[in-house]
């Protein structure tokens, strides 16, 4: 029955399915489904998870036919420009017709992952009831649903283990939500709600935390009151992981010390977050906390550098720090040589369009974090300048980078000491780093970067270009070379039609390519289109007046998403996306 | 720093009048295929000086920053295309230019830096701590405050597509208006007219939508406040309306009186001020 595997055709599909259980990467599976038509049978049937990187690649029901027995599932829907207010609202991601489906064919789903993807309340009803056993529900970076819809989840999932809403856009119609959890209900295991706008009512909030007693994370939004906070976190002293709402009230030294045995009955908390609005009065109250903290997010927290100092400098074993800008050059030689276990290391700008002046954090912070810590592999960083000597440094100090995404705020800034583009910089991260996956550019580059790009990084998975290149060949090199490229987005970069074309098959075996405010024509598209059946080519204006089929060959396009499907062109687009 | 970031916003329309310029260049030809090869030199090396003798001349390369940035002024296409465009252009192009002195004046490109949209939301509800007074001035609690974004989703009648503004990138009413007319004067004469000839005429460079405030114009601006009521946008401080505004819409003038804006709502508001 299968050729040239005598011997393991002999096997029961049981024993393959356990020696299958192993393999917990989806690409080996993968890979296993292509080896015998025996092995694609095994499994299908045994697969458990599924990841759909773009929720149009496939169709919802083939992708429901082939994996019968799916217990957990993560689809994602728009592109990640969409993060950057760069899509229409209206562009689609609606995870309606997965949800229809799921509750179709997967009657034992027990977790649903959705990724920028437009939920309905009636979707929430949905999953609430059709999946008898449904423990985990993630939101990440969604919208279209309301507290009503949370509701219906808390209502009716009576072993939901995980709720988590992360940086979703959610209406507040239904203020007290969190009443609808049955008195009944004890199994909540991870409770996100940081991105919801509204008070959450505390008294209930207070009772669903005393009656689960395997809590473990809990991330509130900002609304709560600090005293508030203080009584709700006394009855959850097992806590690992801890958003808290706003760390600042009027000074109360009976408030600080109720807050500061509170933070040192934390025995187990490994990740602080949240710290909104938080004022040097009541910061030392977590002082004791500091050192057991692996995971330390301040990314909302408006600290400045002498408090910041003191409290970063108590974190020895932090693993991930997530911090404004306002930690300062300073702060940042200060986290160099008291986190020796850094890993990932995260800097927003606190002001991002330069209306103030400028905060003293320069290309010196970041290059002391490289040479101080040295389990470095992920690093986003938003400054004002760099030098191709800086990042020369970064390159030789952190060959194990996996993740650079720096992003200098003005565009085309050059090296600001030589004035020559940053090329040279980016290209020795590139050729250094050669487990590097995903890379963001900034500042001014030629097309020489993209032609180290190109033949050097072959392990990057996903390429962010803004404002960067000189011509056509820029696109080439990266298209032509990358080897294992998936995501590619581009913004305002002159590369146009023929590297596009000249291309083409490259484009089959990636995920998705963003293009927006490029040079792209719609002839372009149209020849792409016809000779790759199996990638659909959206060309997005919003401009629109009449029918796009009706636009010549040189018209140039605004925006343009194309990705490879088994499913061919949607049905859902609206009137401002085209597929060619 | 103004000039360089208006350099920074590559033109569509550029693009496609010098698209000949590459395409006939051959491609990757024989003279390119060197280039093709990779090389880490640092800057000053035959390939860099290459690249610089290109940025010195940049007539002759295709389509280098450095080209663009040199467009003057007077022969920037502003009105293009709506939406992507900052509206710093829309700030330019005020006649007394008394705006543009500030030292706000970068407006920001649409998705430009890459900052979720979210998260800009988010820290505009954290508001700056008031704690040890003394140790901070009034000025840098302003500071404080001024840096974080304030997304507020806004439509328009007619319009199908929404769109999102930065109310804290913006410190006067006026400033407001014409990121209005930026935001939607591309999609609106698209709607209006024939697309191409739509582009034509864009490069006048005129103010589509305006009278926004005093109801002088086709439309009004609108909005709705932390307690759902409709009001009209000009009539209380700005630092009020920035801090009570939830969504704004642009209504046509004469559908305003059919619209539930109650007189008395407005009233009642500007009293309160």
């Amino acid at each position: 029955m299968v050729r040239g595997f005598g011997w393991a055709a002999a096997f029961p599909d049981e024993v393959w399915e356990h020696v299958f259980s192993f393999l917990a990467a989806d690409a080996d599976r993968n890979a296993v489904a292509l080896v015998c038509r025996a092995w694609h049978r095994i499994e299908r049937r045994s697969r458990r998870r599924v990841f759909v990187g773009n929720c149009y690649a496939v169709a919802p029901a083939a992708a429901v036919r082939r994996f019968p027995e799916v217990r957990a599932a993560a689809i994602k829907g728009k592109p990640h420009f969409a993060d950057f207010n760069l899509v229409p609202t209206d562009w689609g991601g609606g995870a309606e017709a997965w949800v229809e489906a799921m509750a179709e064919g997967w009657p034992h789903l027990e977790e649903l992952r959705l990724k920028r993807m437009v939920v309905s309340d009636d979707c929430l009803e949905l999953i609430a009831r059709s999946f008898k056993n449904f423990g985990v529900l993630s939101l990440v970076s969604c919208d279209g649903f309301s507290t009503a819809g949370l509701a219906a989840i808390a209502a009716n999932c009576r072993n939901l283990r995980e709720l988590d809403l992360h940086e979703n856009e959610v209406e507040d119609n239904c203020l007290n939500w969190i009443s609808h959890f049955p008195e009944s209900f004890t199994s909540l295991v991870s409770l996100n709600i940081t991105c919801l706008e509204g008070d959450v009512n505390t008294s209930v909030l207070e009772c669903l935390i005393s009656r689960c007693p395997n809590l473990r994370t809990l991330r509130l939004n900002h609304a709560m009151p600090l005293e508030k906070l203080v009584s709700l976190l006394q009855r959850a002293p097992q806590l690992v992981d801890l958003g808290t709402s706003k760390f600042s009230a009027d000074h109360h030294p009976e408030l600080f010390f109720k807050l500061e045995s509170t933070f040192a009955g934390f025995k187990h908390l490994k990740s602080l977050s949240g710290i909104w609005e938080a004022g040097p009065a009541y910061l030392p109250a977590i002082y004791s906390v500091c050192e057991s903290l692996t995971s330390l997010n301040l990314c909302y927290a408006t600290i400045q550098s002498p408090e910041l100092l003191k409290l970063v400098s108590r974190c020895k074993n932090l693993q991930r720090l997530w911090v404004m800008d306002l930690i300062e050059d300073n702060g940042l030689i200060a986290v160099a040589a008291s986190c020796k276990l850094l890993q990932e290391l995260r800097v927003f700008p606190s002001d991002p369009y330069g209306v103030q002046p400028p905060i003293s954090l320069t290309e010196h912070g970041l290059v002391a974090i490289s040479a101080g810590c040295l389990m470095l592999h992920s690093v986003l960083y938003f400054c004002r300048q760099m030098t191709n000597a800086a990042l020369l440094t970064i390159a030789n100090n952190r060959p194990n980078l996996t993740c650079f995404r720096l992003c200098i705020i003005e565009p085309h800034t050059p090296d600001y000491i030589s004035q020559e583009p940053l090329d040279a910089g980016f290209s020795a991260i590139v050729k250094s780093c050669k487990d590097l996956r995903r890379l963001s550019l900034s500042g001014l580059l030629t097309d020489r970067v993209f032609k180290s790009i190109g033949a050097s990084a072959n392990r990057l998975e996903m390429l962010s270009v803004a404002f960067a290149g000189d011509s056509d060949a820029g696109l080439h090199y990266i298209l032509s070379g990358c080897k294992n490229l998936r995501k590619l987005e581009i913004r305002d970069c002159p590369f146009g039609d023929k590297a596009l074309l000249d291309n083409a098959s490259k484009l089959e075996t990636m995920r998705s390519l963003w293009m927006s405010s490029c040079s792209v024509t719609l002839g372009a598209c149209r020849q792409l289109a016809l000779k790759m059946p199996r990638l659909n080519v959206e060309v997005i204006d919003e401009r629109r007046g009449r029918p796009l089929e009706s636009w010549p060959d040189d018209f140039p396009v605004e925006k343009l998403y194309i990705y490879r499907t088994v499913a061919g062109p949607r049905s859902d687009t609206p009137p401002c996306v085209w597929t060619v | 720093m103004e000039e360089e970031f208006r350099g920074g916003r590559p033109q569509l329309f550029d693009f496609i009048t010098n698209g000949r310029d590459w395409s006939d260049k051959g491609g990757y030809g024989a003279a390119e295929e060197k280039s093709l090869e990779l090389r880490l030199g640092l800057p000053g090396g035959e390939d860099w000086s290459a690249v610089q003798e290109k940025r010195e001349h940049p007539a002759e390369s295709a389509v280098s920053p450095g080209h663009i940035a040199k467009i003057p002024k007077s022969t920037n296409m502003s009105a293009s295309s709506g939406a992507k465009r900052g509206c710093s252009d829309a700030v330019d192009s005020k006649p007394e230019g008394t705006l543009a002195d500030k030292p706000t004046a970068a407006a920001p490109v649409v998705g430009w830096p890459p900052i979720r949209s979210f998260r800009k939301n988010l820290a505009g509800t954290a508001k700056a701590s008031a704690e040890s007074p003394n140790r901070r001035s009034e000025a840098e609690k302003k500071l404080e405050n001024d840096r974080k974004g304030l997304f507020v989703k806004i439509n328009m009648d007619g319009i199908p597509i929404g769109r999102k503004v930065d109310l804290k990138a913006y410190d006067s009413y006026e400033k407001l208006s014409l990121a209005v007319d930026e935001l939607f004067r591309g999609l609106l004469m698209a709607a209006q007219m024939d697309l191409l000839a739509a582009t034509t005429h864009s490069t006048k460079e005129t103010h589509v939508i305006s009278g926004l405030l005093d109801r002088s114009g086709e439309y009004t601006l609108v909005y709705e406040d932390d307690e759902g009521d409709k009001m009209l946008v000009g009539d209380v401080p700005w630092d009020m309306f920035v801090s009570t505004a939830k969504r704004l819409r642009v209504l046509k003038s004469s559908d305003l009186c059919a619209s539930p804006l109650s007189p008395g709502e407005i009233g009642r508001r500007t009293n309160d001020s």
